[in-house]
């Protein structure tokens, strides 16, 4: 369905934001395969200049594959790494992104390498064999994921669909924000069951700070532990939550059963209430078009929650 | 040689029980939720004297399920730790043995990394995967270094040499099954480090019978304990058998160990530091180190882990704090009494 309208997007897009470039909608095809060369830069990683629309990409990051494929660009990814684990038609290899190796990589002939970090000089050690690398790196704000969708568009030969995505995905997500009866709640995201968490200074505490929600983490200072502290039990309890969020329900088994369970935990308000969510581990993690699946979530959570 | 003739005399351990009890109740007045160090008092008497409770039943839970617990759990993991610290200088004859030694850390780090890769959503077993994983490697990797050992020769040596080839296979094993699955690494990582935050009476109830049956063990043994430091040779002239009691006492220390291990993760310097304090304070025999072992180790991981809780805003490894404290200590003592050492 949106692969459909895309193009139609595309041709739209053009012709409202073409003043500035306007020889762009007489050269646009319908696949809107964009301008090349062309230089592109996520927030915070190294710009990178490609000559021509890549057509044999190597995706590292699952929320960079998640996106690729959501604006189109799936039929040029050859291999992804094994944490990829969506979209299904995603060509899954053992390849990794926590350590990835030049030579593994190499075998797949790519002319576009998308990484989420490059600690090892792995943009190095690719350009030696002629290809380019494009760091992805964590998405610490929403706008700095919409700001992916569109280098991902624009690196890839889809500049419109980038745009038209982070433009959808941002009204989509305000819409439902906007929708949300907004109540002060406290919330608790667990990360795993030793109660590392996220502050409010990271990707998914600014979601949820869209919502007005406060986050139990937060102490003196959001940034400290790197927004990941550990928390003691003993502080999750004297918080008293009022929505506790599950991102280890996937990798660890965790649910509303499961929390109650643990010792002393009955006696918070959010599991007597019934408001412990178990999130889908994988889409609580990444900054891919899918957050708007997350946001809703976490909007049905909020509205269902008593005042 | 050990200086044998002193004896654990009754004030030295009255003053140390002493020490352990006042650790304790600090450690439960005041922890990581700010309750009040009053109203927690007030709790325990009217607990005590069923009076009125001063805390609501979420300030209860946090006491009596989370925090008492949490304590105890500290004081129990110290206590094993410290006493199998003790018995493994001794048996050793080597005053930096600790109860890692023989492959216990290796093999519980092995199996728990094993349970987190392969069964990652176990859950709702009575007994958590991973602290039962862990006990079982623990002595797991006890037990294969003693065979190995043993079929060298057997001797003190040759055991400690088998230690660290079976600990370095079992490492190894652990690395490789990491590289299978690196998103399980931080979960590995974390228990690695140890720490209590996740304690509740169930780990109590995994970890004390097996420490208590432990202590029992190798404070009887105390004395055989003394004449095998004189050397073998002597032991053996004195109508004991060596390498029986070594077997012994090396089984209750590991048992002590994995079950440690099994509940709190690897918690280092405590089994060096804890024994080499007592000895400088009290002397060297046996019969002293290895009561006073337990009471130290348990005062001293309920004082670490009430670092680990309150010192930050969140929880600090425990591994960690007691690494901290542990080892410029350990340094001091060795610069101290390097005379002893060489």
């Amino acid at each position: 369905m949106f692969r459909r309208i895309a193009p139609l997007f595309a041709v739209l897009l053009v012709l409202a934001g073409c003043a500035t470039r306007p020889s762009e909608d007489s050269t646009a095809p319908p696949e809107a395969e964009g301008v090349f060369p062309v230089t592109v830069a996520a927030p915070g990683a190294p710009a990178v200049t490609l000559d021509r629309q890549p057509q044999r990409i190597v995706s590292l990051s699952p929320s960079a594959t998640e996106t690729l494929f959501a604006l189109g660009a799936g039929p040029q990814v050859v291999a992804v790494d094994s944490a990829s684990n969506f979209p299904e038609q995603a060509p899954r290899t053992q390849l990794s992104g926590l350590s990835p190796d030049p030579e593994a990589i190499a075998a797949y002939r790519p002319d576009l390498v998308v990484v989420y970090a490059d600690t090892t000089g792995l943009a190095d050690a690719l350009a030696r064999t002629g290809t380019k690398t494009l760091v992805m790196p964590d998405a610490k704000t929403l706008d700095d994921a919409y700001a992916q969708f569109e280098v991902l568009g624009k690196a890839t030969g889809h500049q419109a669909e980038g745009e038209s995505l982070a433009r959808q995905t941002r009204d989509d997500i305000d819409k439902i924000v906007a929708d949300t009866p907004k109540r002060s709640l406290t919330y608790y995201w667990e990360l795993d069951q030793t109660f590392y968490s996220v502050t409010s200074a990271t990707f998914a505490g600014q979601v949820l700070t869209r919502f007005g929600l406060t986050n139990i983490a937060d102490g003196a200072d959001p940034t400290a532990s790197g927004g990941y502290p550990q928390l003691s039990a003993e502080r999750i309890l004297q918080s008293n939550p009022d929505l506790i969020f599950l991102a280890d329900s996937k990798c660890c088994g965790q649910n509303a059963q499961t929390v109650a369970a643990r010792p002393g935990w009955n006696t918070l308000t959010a599991v007597q209430r019934g408001q412990v969510i178990a999130l889908d581990d994988d889409i609580a993690s990444r900054w891919s078009p899918r957050i708007v699946e997350l946001v809703r979530t976490v909007a049905d959570a909020v509205a269902r929650t008593g005042a | 040689m050990p200086d044998t003739r002193t004896r654990l005399r009754a004030p030295v351990l009255v003053a140390g029980l002493v020490v352990l009890v006042a650790v304790l109740l600090f450690a439960v007045l005041v922890g990581a939720s700010d309750l009040g160090w009053q109203r927690v008092l007030a709790e325990i008497w009217a607990q005590l004297t069923g009076g009125q409770s001063p805390l609501s039943a979420r300030e209860a839970a946090i006491v009596w399920q989370l925090r008492v617990p949490r304590v105890l759990l500290a004081g129990i993991v110290g206590a094993a730790l410290a006493v199998s610290g003790a018995t493994f200088q001794g048996v050793f004859r080597n005053p930096l043995a600790d109860p890692y030694l023989l492959g216990a850390a290796a093999g519980a780090g092995m199996a728990a990394t094993l349970v987190v890769v392969f069964a990652p959503a176990v859950s709702g077993w009575v007994v958590g995967p991973l602290p039962l994983a862990a006990f079982a490697g623990a002595l797991g990797g006890v037990g294969l270094s003693w065979l190995v050992g043993r079929s060298a020769g057997g001797s003190t040596s040759t055991l400690l040499l088998a230690g660290v080839a079976v600990a370095s296979f079992l490492t190894a094993i652990q690395t490789f099954a990491q590289q299978l699955n690196t998103e399980t690494i931080r979960q590995v990582y974390t228990w690695m480090l140890g720490g209590l935050n996740v304690s509740g009476w169930r780990e109590v109830l995994i970890a004390v019978p097996y420490v208590a049956l432990a202590a029992v063990v190798l404070c009887l043994s105390a004395r055989l304990l003394d004449v095998l430091a004189l050397g073998d040779a002597e032991a053996a002239s004195l109508g004991l058998r060596p390498g029986r009691i070594r077997l012994v006492v090396l089984a209750a220390a590991s048992l002590a160990t994995a079950a440690a291990v099994s509940v709190s993760g690897l918690i280092g310097f405590v089994g060096i530091v804890v024994p080499h304090v007592v000895r400088m304070l009290a002397g060297a025999s046996y019969r002293v180190v290895i009561p006073l072992s337990l009471v130290g180790g348990a005062a001293f991981l309920v004082l670490a882990d009430q670092l680990a809780r309150t010192v930050m805003p969140g929880e600090l490894p425990l591994g960690v704090v007691t690494a901290f404290t542990g080892a410029p200590f350990f340094a001091w003592i060795l610069r101290s009494s390097r005379r002893r050492f060489s």
